[in-house]
């Protein structure tokens, strides 16, 4: 079962902990909020993701199963 | 502008031979000048509410799921702007587990659209009937009816048609409610109107969950803006196959629609969808002079601009090749007198200023394209201002919580697209002369409420 990272924008502080611990998926724009790769990530990066999902300070960054998108 | 076929119903009835009434008006049949349609007046209008899906203390889930089936054979489509398909949302908060609530949305956010003010105001009966049948067939036993607290005569209307029903005793399961909302833009959003009536702000939250999942205080929760309501109380009344007797095969019905600028009669006007722009523009007395472009659909909407005018047809289908859509049923004319540019500024400002400043994008977002606008405008953004946009563009697309942001970038690019000599010479020479001019297009200081035309109908 496949795994990919999302923000929730509305938490996200811009703190940039995720980019720093997972630059593989994500960067930052210019005002330090996290551009993120959602595509589902692979076995090797999962770990990281999940170090990285840790680290928020505001818990913004969530790690969902791939094909779990709901919104219109 | 004139249209060819502004109100000749003929060739309409004909094809349809057993019905003798004009196919058009169909929500807006009865509606008085001033003041609403009382119950009684309704009905003669309409006839009675069909029989219930509910009635009893036993809900009859077959009877639940006919009126379902029906929408979705209708193929009714929301109104409120995003055009999702009604039975799919109907579907989905009917089959869930907890008793469920319905939200009949008329938080109309948007300065340019009248239109579900107008049909609170003039016709509360036709959505409230909506709301009950809606609320039947998901299994709802509570209605609550949002209204912008800035609408204060809808407000009226609704509570007095409220106590009238409350005299008449119908039987008929849900207990029916009003709330005033908060009037600014993102309020109307679904999530806000969840949030907000369940203590919350009215501000957009993270989802999912949906609000058919997890609503107004946790309960599942069917959101329809209240035109869409409306559609469906008729649709239970005539069926699916009388209601795919006007519109497009993708788009079937009618549509209310605030035209508004530069016309003679600006107002609120039930069109076929498919009828074209020239035919509305006829209904509303013809324009006051030469148009430069249409902002169709709303804030969120997009512009058609010169030539393209002349062959616009109101539908998502025959938009859709343009960028634009129907949306929330807005067409907004620009008169060649008014400078796009600076239209275009200030509205980004104005959708600037209505982020919920909830989501980092959406506020560093929209404030720097606003800014740019406005530099661009004055001719000192720099030969690398369209550059900047389209990253900027980039930064705030599908990076919000809700659609606000993207929404907002749909009328500033398709204005940069439709109006490129125009921004190109603002780029090299700053204001023009029609800069000075106070701005066409309607906001809160300058809102559309001069348009009082409500009886209209345009058809192809």
């Amino acid at each position: 079962m496949s795994q990919r990272v999302r923000v929730n924008p509305i938490a996200c502080e811009a703190h940039g902990m995720c980019a720093e611990l997972l630059p593989e998926r994500i960067t930052l724009d210019e005002w330090g909020y996290p551009i993120v790769d959602e595509t589902p990530l692979h076995g090797s990066e999962v770990a990281h993701a999940m170090r990285a999902a840790r680290a928020c300070p505001t818990l913004a960054l969530l790690l969902e199963r791939a094909g779990d998108e709901r919104r219109r | 502008m004139s249209g060819p076929a502004a109100t000749s119903t003929g060739e309409r009835s004909r094809a349809s031979t057993q019905r003798a009434e004009p196919a058009l008006p169909r929500l807006l049949a009865g509606i008085q000048p001033q003041g609403a349609l009382t119950l009684d007046e309704h009905v003669a209008v309409h006839g009675p509410m069909p029989a219930a899906a509910g009635r009893g203390r036993r809900r009859d889930r077959e009877q639940a799921a006919t009126l379902i089936a029906e929408v979705a054979r209708a193929g009714l489509l929301g109104h409120g702007g995003a055009a999702f398909p009604t039975a799919t949302k109907m579907q989905a908060v009917a089959g869930a587990r907890r008793r469920a609530i319905v939200l009949a949305n008329g938080a109309e956010g948007e300065p340019a659209s009248l239109k579900d003010r107008t049909l609170l105001e003039s016709l509360p009966h036709l959505v409230l009937d909506g709301a009950i049948l809606a609320a039947e067939a998901v299994g709802a036993d509570e209605v609550i009816v949002c209204v912008c607290e800035s609408a204060h005569e809808a407000h009226g209307s609704l509570s007095r048609a409220l106590d009238e029903r409350a005299r008449g005793a119908s039987g008929r399961a849900p207990a029916l409610s009003l709330t005033t909302v908060p009037s600014h833009y993102v309020a109307g959003q679904e999530s806000a109107l969840v949030n907000y009536l369940s203590g919350g702000p009215a501000k957009p939250t993270f989802t999912p969950p949906m609000p058919f999942q997890q609503g107004v205080r946790r309960r599942p929760t069917l959101v329809n803006n209240v035109e869409t309501l409306a559609h469906l109380a008729l649709i239970a009344r005539h069926g699916a196959r009388w209601f795919r007797e006007l519109g497009t095969p993708g788009q079937p019905g009618s549509a209310l629609v605030t035209l508004s600028g530069a016309v003679a009669h600006p107002g609120v006007y039930e069109i076929e969808h498919g009828a074209s722009l020239s035919s509305l523009i006829a209904a509303g007395g013809g324009s006051t002079a030469r148009v430069r472009g249409a902002l169709l659909g709303g804030y969120a909407g997009a512009w058609v601009a010169g030539e393209l005018l002349n062959g616009v047809a109101l539908s998502d289908e025959h938009l859709a090749p343009h960028g634009a859509s129907l949306g929330a049923g807005v067409v907004l004319l620009l008169s060649e007198d008014a400078c796009p540019v600076a239209e275009t500024a200030r509205l980004a400002s104005w959708l600037a200023g209505q982020s919920a400043r909830q989501c980092g994008p959406c506020v560093h977002g929209l404030d720097a394209l606003a800014s740019t606008l406005d530099e661009l405008a004055a001719g000192s953004a720099g030969s690398r201002a369209t550059q900047r946009i389209d990253r900027l563009a980039s930064l705030v697309a599908r990076r919000g919580a809700c659609g606000h942001p993207d929404g907002a970038l749909n009328p500033i690019l398709s204005a940069l697209h439709s109006f490129q000599a125009e921004f190109a010479d603002h780029a090299r020479h700053g204001l023009c002369e029609a800069c000075a001019r106070p701005g066409e297009l309607p906001l809160p200081e300058r809102p559309v409420t001069d348009a009082r035309m409500r009886a209209a109908v345009s058809q192809r």
